[in-house]
């Protein structure tokens, strides 16, 4: 392995895998508790503001959550997942087109 | 830290209490009035790590049930002074006594006592909720490996909830070699994931075996690794700056040299 080392191969250590399979875990352990379904509907409320400046959306079927994705190389990482329904695009007074 | 200590884990099997008898004994050593609280009802053993289980008579649902005063359920150790267990029941179940019990319980020891060590059970149910209720501070045990790590930072989570926000991180059974090969998670890894502060690191040590076998803690024996990091905790919790020696492994000058050359050390 130290010899691996010398060499700049950086073959993953087990150690390292569980580091990062435990960050995943965490992310989703700590989301799931009711005080990030907190921060998660505060988050919305202000996307939700942000949005609606400019295109009119469906709030009823607004969702927005946190998941696991999988990338290249069975690279897995968390995302943030939002379903945004539109009704309508509003007429900006000073669209640039 | 606080005169209030729960020692918590979530995951069994950790160290909680062998963490808390050896926080216990460290302290009424250094000339501290102690009462450690067993909170593990139906399944108790601070008894037996600390040699006391033969004097039972009480415990800590009889004082609750109002069967006896707290003076009568309380042991008092027969090497250190300072030092009391209110030792658990062991026939009845967890539900026995409620939160606000408990607590009621621990500032009623508070007031007796410089130092109350509040042994948890594992799980994060009712058992749990009696252990933190009266805590003004915790230490977080776990050891370097996920599915323990993964229960400590639900352990953070619901501790932060109760707002017990003096939280410390004890990392118990480290294993320097297995750190070295990269094969168990290191001290700054776990730190990262947990995001609290280190109150100590507790190396793997066969003399724990021999110290729970004897009913002595570790923290009296000057031959012991874990003994000796259970001492500097000690001083920790007692506001001393002692700076974490992390056991692991010291590489020497041929170390060094044998390391370079790819040869195993």
């Amino acid at each position: 392995m130290a010899m691996f080392g010398l060499f700049g191969n950086k073959k993953k250590t087990s150690s390292s895998v569980a580091k990062d399979r435990l960050k995943l875990v965490l992310i989703h352990d700590r989301a799931g508790t009711s005080s990030n379904n907190e921060m998660i509907e505060m988050m919305k409320r202000d996307i939700l503001k942000v949005i609606s400046e400019y295109i009119e959306i469906d709030e009823s079927e607004f969702e927005l959550d946190i998941k696991t994705a999988k990338g290249g190389k069975d690279r897995v990482f968390s995302e943030i997942v939002a379903n945004i329904p539109i009704k309508r695009v509003r007429k900006m007074g000073k669209n640039k087109y | 830290m606080n005169n209030v200590i729960v020692v918590t884990s979530g995951k069994g099997g950790v160290g909680k209490t062998t963490t808390s008898a050896n926080i216990g004994v460290g302290l009424a050593r250094l000339g501290k009035r102690v009462v450690l609280m067993d909170t593990d009802i139906g399944l108790r053993n601070l008894d037996v790590v600390l040699g006391l289980e033969n004097r039972i008579v009480y415990d800590l649902v009889d004082v609750v049930s109002g069967t006896c005063r707290l003076k009568q359920a309380l042991i008092k150790d027969k090497r250190y002074d300072g030092l009391y267990l209110l030792p658990a029941a062991q026939t009845k179940d967890k539900n026995a006594i409620t939160p606000e019990q408990s607590k009621a319980l621990v500032e009623e020891l508070e007031k007796e006592f410089d130092y109350v060590i509040i042994d948890c059970p594992a799980g994060i149910e009712r058992g749990f909720q009696n252990a933190i209720a009266g805590a003004k501070s915790a230490i977080v045990v776990t050891v370097p490996e996920v599915s323990s790590v993964r229960d400590a930072d639900r352990i953070i989570g619901l501790l932060g909830a109760a707002e017990v926000e003096d939280m410390k991180l004890l990392i118990n059974r480290l294993r320097p070699d297995l750190v070295k090969k990269g094969d168990m998670l290191a001290i700054d890894d776990t730190l990262e994931i947990l995001g609290i502060d280190l109150i100590g690191v507790i190396p793997e040590d066969e003399l724990i075996f021999r110290s729970s076998n004897l009913g002595e803690p570790a923290v009296t024996d000057d031959s012991s690794k874990a003994g000796k990091a259970y001492r500097e905790v000690v001083d920790r919790i007692l506001g001393k700056d002692v700076p974490i020696s992390t056991p692991e492994e010291k590489t020497g000058f041929f170390g060094k040299v044998r390391k370079l050359f790819g040869g195993k050390e």
